[in-house]
């Protein structure tokens, strides 16, 4: 009983998503109309991390808690990428998560998106020429949206979703990073 | 003539052609004619049933000039239905038999094979006709025989010929109670004859030994705990169109023994009957389950079944003697009904299961699941014919075991108007038992059929299968037929069926009424479905949400690899094992089970952080070996090893034993003057 | 009679349209009760919707059990949505089917899902398919119990006849023999539905799984028809749940009143139900899966009683 007391007293505590640095993301691709009409209301996202230190992936937690409840933009993680819709790609590819990263593309069904979350998905961070490391993301699977960050804090995670669902409220004339 | 006696005639007749022939052809031809006559007497064995419960029609013969007492048959409506029962596994595993020995030419002895095939049938057919004991026992035990033998066919093959004495033991202790039976029922009377016993009025006391007798005998013929251990032996190692027939019908004669003793010639008796019945039923069928669950051998998980749903016919056998006896005659009639509804269904699933089985022995020569799977690529008939049969025996509607088993519940919920709190009671544990034994058995062929058939072959065996010839697929698809047909047609089996019983023991000789759904109304107890429209229910919406997808939905379809957190390849090591997917109920019911688990991983030579091999064996308790057979076994040995020092081996002592025994004959017969 | 048989199809579509929403509801509450927002009750909507657009990918070792399962569980449910009692009773489709009937198409579905788990040959699959039956066979028992208490009371199986008579005798409601029914069948129902503490809906970590591991490699229209299934099925458990034991709203007549009564009776019990369901969620955690056992155990022992009671107390 008391943890309900706890529940009503704290109330709901989801903060309104902010507007946010503009050049934190970057369109790689332009996500299809189609694609991004269907996807819009209700998104499928799937996880993977190819190699990150996890920094990310603790960012990515925190997105279905309370404070930015990635939920109420219809978002909600699945645990198969045959479930999925859009990937969320995390660390610079490494040797060993290289074909699995490509197996997952492969498994998940048209139309999908992929969004790669932090600098090491971008131009592979600190680990940069590492004999361990393949490349960013976009050399084995093609990215539509680019997070920048590291780790990115959530909401712009959260941004960095929605604008390559063409959801984001205040950003329907501006397209790229600038 | 009348058409019965010719319909007899010409099954008798095609028996022993077909059983002649075996003896006499060779190769395809002697496998042909063994099958022709088998096929044609066991149609005329179906007409004749048929014919019988269609028309009310009862078939009179008798020879008194035999030996002995003669022969007598009589066909009543109980009769008549078991001659359906026959006639339909027989027609089914004959015509199966003649693809499937084509393996044994040269290799076994096919004139073994087909004459004691047709002898089974031949004695099957003028067992349930008999109307005296003397041609019960004869053709009993001739049915037994030719079963021990056609289980010894494959003599080489390791736990045949263990098994078969196994069976021989046992059916004969069973005879040994049905011969004490038959001799207390008939009391003074030398004929022997069915009409006496009905007529004879016995002492309570003596009515329970009999009663006691005949459960025992015709317990150990049908499989019930503990008497069954013989089964899950002998079925698994005959050839498969027998062991189809031996789970099919032959053990259903063990149901008709029961029958024809406790309702026709006693015509019941006290609730207690039906209680032990009932009770014996539940455990069987609740055991044999839970056994079958634990197995990965094809054929005995199909034999332990057999003894779960003999259990499943004992509920309602049973639940419709205690009807009976506390003055229920329409729910008794309905729990009757049930039982022999459910003997019906259990001879077309069971036989398509064990003819499936066989098939894939056929095909892939392992009855071991674990090296199993991938078929139903490789065997596209045989898997859909095994499907409809592991979704018949899970009791899925609108499928026959459905009908049957909804049937035994409703009957059991009629506990509920039993004066008695504690026969109420009980009836609602056994309700509890049956649902539970319909679930494990719906798990039970999730993983037979699942790890048989489905995803990738585990072995090279499982990899080279290739469907089976035409007259075994014929074999199979007559028995899918009939289990289709009889579960969405209660409506039409229900009527004939309490039409046989009209009369039998005080069961009211007006059958219930029935009309294009099964509504029935019986001392209060309503219930009311429709398997048929259920079933055209299901298919229309199934087939209206696909019409309505192909207008609405998606149509792209893209082929890809299985998903596996993306590994590289997929192997059929990485399938899941009959083992593990049993290993959760294995854990529930530990206590039961008692597993013994053995280990042994075979290390690579340079490193113990490799490992080459891992074999994990678990053993299940044989709780009535342990128990129950082998104290009973060693006892007997022990007596016989001290009755052996009788025989001395000195002829002076063997001399005067005879005298001994020649004055004490002389002196009882003079004292008895 | 026509009318009836509208009547039947009707609420049959009413369950299928209304399971989403129920399933959102559920949702929802255990977003505010975790002190978020959440998506809008109406999601699982949009969720179906563009699952229907999406591409299908197949395994290239599946076969045409894989293509045919979610149909068979989508029609098997689809059809108890039809048999029973949501808005009308006694309806004429009550004689087609009972509340033994209900149970084994239920059970169809679990047997075809459970098949379409192990052919593709993943691991997932086989040991989803293997926890689903044995929870199943496990909440058999007192399913049964269940419906033999009930069954007692109305002297027939049959969905009508049950909630005619609980109407008609409103004290044995509140008897001993139908609270302890009603407590066994929740709790078959959290298991049957795949809902905490047995199985975590939510959860995406295989291991842990019952009910999701064996969909893991659905996708596309295939997967909207087993969620819309799954969805149905636990509407079906609240409508048995509120119309057998809490019959009253339930139109005995086909007139216009009698039927927005009953849709305001059930919107009202499904909103009660689900509120239920949401608190206990997030109240408990689940339990490991050798613990389910002892639950069902439990239930059984309720089932039995509930039982037992009904005879002694009559």
């Amino acid at each position: 009983m008391l943890l309900f007391y706890k529940i009503l007293r704290v109330g709901v505590v989801t903060e309104p998503l902010a507007l946010g640095e503009p050049d934190v993301i970057e369109v790689a691709r332009e996500v299809e109309t189609k694609a991004r009409r269907l996807l819009g209301r209700a998104v499928a996202i799937r996880e993977v991390d190819a190699g990150s230190c996890n920094g990310c992936e603790i960012e990515i937690t925190s997105l279905t808690g309370p404070v930015y409840d990635s939920e109420r933009f219809g978002i909600h993680f699945v645990a198969s990428p045959r479930h999925a819709d859009l990937l969320l790609v995390t660390g610079p590819v490494t040797r060993n998560m290289e074909v699995p990263l490509l197996k997952t593309y492969e498994a998940t069904p048209d139309p999908k998106v992929v969004v790669a979350v932090g600098d090491c998905a971008r131009t592979c961070g600190v680990f940069r020429g590492s004999y361990a490391v393949v490349g960013s993301v976009d050399a084995v699977i093609p990215v539509d949206v680019f997070v920048s960050g590291c780790p990115p804090e959530p909401a712009d995670i959260l941004r960095g979703i929605l604008t390559a669902l063409d959801r984001l409220p205040q950003r329907n004339g501006r397209r790229d990073g600038a | 003539m009348a058409p019965e006696l010719l319909l007899l005639a010409l099954s008798v007749a095609s028996y022993a052609v077909g059983a002649l022939a075996a003896l006499i052809f060779r190769g395809m031809v002697g496998r042909a004619l063994v099958a022709v006559g088998a096929l044609v007497g066991s149609l005329g064995t179906l007409a004749l049933g048929a014919w019988c419960l269609a028309t009310g029609a009862t078939l009179a013969f008798a020879a008194p000039w035999l030996p002995l007492t003669g022969l007598a048959l009589r066909a009543d409506g109980l009769s008549a239905f078991f001659l359906v029962v026959v006639g339909l596994g027989g027609a089914a595993a004959s015509v199966y038999g003649f693809g499937y020995s084509a393996h044994y030419d040269g290799r076994y002895s096919l004139r073994l094979l087909g004459a004691m095939f047709n002898v089974l049938l031949l004695s099957l057919a003028i067992q349930v006709l008999a109307d005296n004991a003397l041609t019960f026992l004869v053709t009993w035990e001739a049915m037994s025989l030719s079963a021990y033998l056609l289980v010894l066919v494959e003599h080489d093959q390791h736990g045949t010929v263990r098994a078969a004495n196994w069976y021989l033991a046992v059916t004969h202790a069973g005879f040994a109670a049905l011969v004490a039976a038959f001799l207390v029922l008939a009391g003074g009377d030398m004929t022997g004859s069915f009409a006496a016993m009905r007529s004879a009025t016995l002492p309570p006391a003596t009515r329970n030994v009999v009663f006691l007798l005949a459960l025992v005998g015709f317990g150990t013929k049908a499989g019930v705990i503990p008497l069954h251990v013989w089964l899950p032996m002998a079925h698994p190692v005959a050839p498969s169109h027998v062991s189809a027939l031996l789970s099919g019908v032959v053990i259903k004669m063990g149901v008709y023994g029961l029958m024809r003793v406790a309702l026709d010639l006693l015509g019941g008796g006290p609730p207690w009957w039906g209680g032990v019945v009932l009770g014996l039923g539940a455990v069987s069928a609740l055991l044999g389950v839970l056994y079958a669950l634990m197995e990965h051998d094809l054929k005995r998980l199909l034999a332990y079944h057999s003894v779960e749903n003999v259990g499943i016919i004992l509920l309602g056998v049973g639940a419709g003697l205690m009807f009976q006896s506390y003055g229920l005659p329409g729910l008794a009639t309905l729990g009757f009904i049930a039982g022999l509804y459910h003997t019906l269904n259990h001879a077309c699933f069971k036989g398509l299961l064990f003819l499936g089985a066989g098939s894939v022995l056929y095909a892939t020569h392992t009855r071991n699941m674990e090296e199993l799977g991938g078929l139903i690529s490789r065997m596209p008939r045989t898997a859909a014919c095994f499907l409809v049969g592991a979704a018949s025996i899970s009791a899925l509607p609108p499928l026959n075991g459905f009908a049957s088993e909804w049937l035994v519940f409703q009957t059991l919920m009629g506990g509920a108007l039993v004066p008695h709190p504690e026969a109420a009671i009980g009836m609602a544990i056994a309700v509890a038992m049956l649902a539970l034994t319909s679930g494990l058995a719906v798990a039970c062929f999730v993983k037979a059929f699942g790890i048989t058939f489905l995803a990738l072959p585990r072995s090279a065996e499982a990899e080279r299968a290739r469907e089976v010839p035409a007259s075994m697929q014929v074999g199979m698809l007559v028995l899918v037929g009939m289990c289709v047909a009889l579960g969405l047609t209660p409506f039409l089996v229900v009527p004939v069926l309490s039409r046989a019983l009209a009369g039998l023991g005080g069961l009211p000789l007006t059958p219930i009424g029935f009309s294009l759904r099964l509504p029935f109304s019986v001392s209060g107890v309503t219930g009311e479905m429709s398997p048929l429209l259920v079933g055209v229910g299901v298919l229309l919406l199934g087939t209206l949400t696909a019409v309505v997808l192909r207008g609405v939905a998606d149509r792209r379809l893209r082929i890809g690899d299985t998903w596996g957190c993306g590994r590289v390849g997929q192997t059929p090591r990485m399938e899941y094992t009959a083992t593990a997917f049993a290993e959760p109920l294995r854990r529930v019911f530990a206590e039961l089970y008692r597993p013994t688990e053995d280990l042994s991983i075979d290390f690579h030579p340079k490193s113990k952080y490799f490992v080459r091999s891992i074999a994990y064996r678990s053993e299940v308790e044989p709780w009535f070996e342990r128990l129950l057979y082998t104290p009973l076994l060693s006892a007997l040995r022990g007596a016989a090893v001290r009755v052996r020092q009788v025989q001395a081996g000195s002829l002076h002592l063997y001399l005067a034993y005879m005298t001994i025994a020649l004055l004490a004959l002389l002196v009882v017969a003079r004292w008895s003057r | 009679m026509t009318a009836a048989f509208v009547m039947a199809a009707a609420q049959g579509l009413l369950a299928l349209f209304l399971a989403p929403g129920v399933v959102g509801l559920i949702r929802w509450l255990k977003a505010r009760l975790q002190n978020r927002r959440g998506a809008p009750a109406w999601q699982p909507y949009r969720e179906l919707r563009k699952l229907f657009q999406k591409e299908i990918v197949v395994s290239r070792n599946a076969s045409w059990l894989f293509h045919l399962a979610p149909f068979v569980v989508f029609a098997s449910t689809l059809m108890v949505a039809v048999l029973v009692p949501v808005l009308a009773a006694p309806l004429p489709v009550d004689r087609i089917g009972d509340l033994l009937v209900v149970v084994y198409l239920l059970l169809l579905g679990t047997f075809f899902l459970a098949l379409a788990g192990l052919d593709p040959g993943s691991a997932f699959g086989g040991m989803g398919a293997s926890r689903e039956v044995t929870v199943a066979a496990l909440a058999e028992p007192t399913l049964a119990l269940a419906i033999f208490a009930l069954a007692r009371g109305a002297g027939s199986t049959n969905l009508g006849e049950i909630a005619a008579r609980t109407m008609a005798d409103p004290l044995s409601a509140v008897s001993p023999g139908h609270l302890l029914a009603f407590a066994a069948l929740f709790i078959v129902m959290l298991a049957e539905t795949g809902r905490l503490p047995v199985d975590n809906p939510a959860t995406h970590l295989e291991l842990t799984m019952i009910h999701e591991a064996m969909i893991l490699e659905y996708s596309g229209r295939y997967l909207a028809l087993i969620e819309w299934a799954s969805a149905l099925k636990l509407l079906v458990f609240f409508v048995l749940l509120g119309n057998l034991f809490v019959p009253w709203g339930l139109a005995t007549a086909l007139t216009p009143g009698a039927v927005a009564t009953a849709a305001g009776a059930l919107a009202l019990k499904l909103g009660v139900l689900a509120v239920a369901v949401a608190v206990l969620e997030t109240r408990v955690a689940k339990l490991r899966l050798f613990r389910v056992p002892e639950l069902l155990s439990a239930s059984f022992v309720l089932a039995l009683l509930a039982v037992t009671s009904s005879f002694l107390l009559r």
